[in-house]
């Protein structure tokens, strides 16, 4: 936990529940914060704030391994140490090799060697709605927890230089790599889920996720209405789990079309979903205390 | 129709973003081939991350195997504390402090060089498990799935695991997991077609764009299918146009497909037409995969 700054990660396990709503309406609502968007794979908020770059740089992702083909006398000994099948006599698949650096180590021409690619770019940049710091992946890049690492990092130079006291994080979807490096060490993780079947046991996997950090959780239900009794299978298990439902936000197709003038849904209408995500924030305010 | 079945087609369905309706075009999809070719589909849940093709297809699960990697195991008897396991490693997966040696397996790729430079030997592989791929059948339809444990972050095992899974006698289909990213590749990698999943907004045409390039890439060819078609604006359409990707169906906005789908219901089981359109489409696939393949012999 950070003395000047607290920080609150909307992740939602499952992808579409309304995560990036919830959050470009939080970045309308709230005061003095720094905006990341860590769903790096799909970044999408940045897209919805509109930014002005400031400052970016290269991301350089994982190594791979890379030959001197002159020098290379075609012993084959890398492509037999290789676990992931990233090597022949022949070629190097980009795409399979771990950069794991086995074959430079065994090649006794000495004709491999590690490089490291370039897999995207981050960014920090200002918007109507406060500093944000973003990235995008060049696509078919192997994205990464390091760079949502290096993203939170850039938001957190920015919350501190600038004296901000939040920093509103976008998690990705799914609990590997991407997701973990999002909600470790955060004040408070918000999960935002829907009452189907496929929402519930993600946000359950998540859910998991969120306890192995020992991060505190909180839940919004999108659309809880389209299944009352998913919706109170929901309300039961965070209830016996401490966890608080901040609001459960109704169906409504109109919210689809704020995305599509790409405007946060609170400046868009005021009706119950604003409303209630509105309500949703006044919590969050309260027990992170900003 | 002229083709059969015989083609085996692998065709993954992914999408740039989750929460366009990958899945549920998957489930439908993998219930359509079967109702025209029955016991000739097999759906494969590669979204080890966030498995639910099984909420949606219910399956009988018969079959359980756990997915292991290979960590180092260090016998600190035998360990002369030389710190040459801690240089090979490129992912700091194993120290040398001081008297321990310290082995983190959460960040361990099991290439198996540290084992390979240790010059007394003292390391051996031992196996630890990451995840577990589970296998059966819904109804006629052959069912795999695989799940990453909680905890663990590296989803390859799990993904490869899967996809061994894949049998050459049957149709496949592969529900991707979300994203451009590497989970998502190792998906489509060596499938015959790739379906992008999208929604009509921004959001979803800049995901699907990334989600194009990806599979240019990784030499996929790939086709559209727009979910909840008529609830934003003509972006992905316009952007199909221009780059010559098909969009092969639309499914409109309908608060019941989402109420179907939040009960576990397949969108062929909520409204049957769509068996038949997706039927269609898995027969165009065939057709373009053909036809490209002789136009690869050809020339
Ligand atoms: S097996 Fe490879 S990744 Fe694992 S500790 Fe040894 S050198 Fe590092
Ligand atoms: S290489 Fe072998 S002997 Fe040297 S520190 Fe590692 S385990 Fe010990």
């Amino acid at each position: 936990m950070n003395a000047s700054f607290r920080q609150l990660t909307v992740v939602s396990g499952k992808g579409g529940t309304g995560k990036t709503t919830c959050l470009g309406s939080f970045a309308a609502i709230a005061h003095d914060k720094v905006l990341a968007d860590c769903d790096v794979d799909a970044a999408n908020l940045y897209q919805l704030l509109n930014p002005t770059v400031i400052d970016s740089g290269d991301f350089m992702g994982a190594q791979i391994a890379v030959r001197d083909e002159q020098a290379c006398k075609r012993h084959g000994e890398c492509e037999r140490v290789c676990r992931f099948d990233a090597i022949t006599v022949d070629a190097v698949d980009e795409l399979a090799c771990e950069g794991c650096g086995f074959c430079t180590i065994v090649c006794p021409e000495k004709a491999l060697h590690m490089e490291q690619v370039a897999c995207g770019t981050w960014y920090q940049a200002k918007t109507d709605y406060g500093p944000l710091a973003y990235a995008r992946l060049l696509p078919g890049a192997e994205s990464s927890g390091r760079l949502v690492t290096m993203v939170r990092q850039k938001a957190e130079d920015i919350a501190l230089l600038q004296g901000k006291q939040l920093i509103l994080i976008d998690g990705a979807p799914g609990i590997g790599c991407v997701a973990t490096a999002a909600i470790a060490d955060v004040d408070m993780a918000l999960v935002v889920t829907e009452p189907s079947l496929s929402g519930i046991h993600d946000m359950e996997r998540v859910a998991d996720l969120i306890r192995h950090f020992g991060v505190p959780m909180t839940v919004i239900v999108n659309k809880a209405d389209i299944n009352a009794d998913n919706t109170r299978r929901i309300r039961q298990y965070c209830a016996q789990r401490g966890v608080e439902v901040l609001a459960e936000l109704p169906y409504d197709e109109s919210v689809t079309a704020a995305m599509a003038h790409g405007v946060p849904l609170v400046e868009y209408q005021d009706g119950p979903v604003a409303q209630g995500i509105r309500k949703a924030w006044s919590s969050i305010e309260q027990m992170l205390g900003v | 129709m002229s083709v059969d079945p015989n083609g085996q087609l692998t065709i993954a369905i992914a999408a740039g973003k989750g929460g366009t309706g990958k899945t549920l075009v998957a489930t439908s999809l993998a219930i359509a081939i079967d109702a025209h070719y029955p016991g000739c589909a097999q759906i494969i849940d590669c979204d080890v991350e966030e498995p639910n093709a099984h909420l949606l297809m219910q399956p009988e699960l018969t079959a359980q195997a756990p997915v292991e990697v290979l960590v180092p195991e260090v016998d600190l008897d035998t360990c002369t504390r030389c710190g040459a396991c801690a240089r090979a490693c490129q992912f700091s997966a194993i120290a040398v402090i001081r008297q321990a040696v310290l082995t983190f397996h959460g960040l361990c790729a099991g290439c198996g060089a540290c084992a390979y430079v240790c010059p007394v030997d003292a390391i051996t592989e031992v196996t630890r498990r990451v995840g577990t791929v589970k296998s059966g059948s819904a109804g006629e339809i052959d069912f795999v799935t695989g799940t990453l444990n909680v905890g663990d972050q590296r989803a390859t095992p799990v993904t490869k695991a899967v996809k061994d899974r894949i049998r050459d006698d049957l149709i496949t289909i592969l529900d991707a997991p979300p994203g451009t990213a590497c989970p998502m590749q190792e998906t489509v990698e060596g499938s015959d077609y790739c379906i992008l999943v999208t929604e009509p907004t921004p959001f979803g045409l800049s995901n699907l764009q990334d989600a194009v390039e990806t599979c240019r890439r990784i030499g996929v060819p790939c086709g559209v299918i727009i979910n909840r078609d008529g609830s934003g604006n003509d972006g992905v359409e316009r952007y199909c146009a221009q780059e010559g990707i098909e969009v092969l169906l639309r499914v409109p906005q309908d608060r019941r497909i989402a109420e179907a789908y939040s009960r576990g219901e397949t969108l062929v089981a909520t409204m049957p037409q769509w068996r038949d359109e997706l039927a269609t489409v898995y027969y165009h696939i065939t057709d373009m995969v053909a036809a490209q393949a002789t136009g690869e012999g050809v020339s």
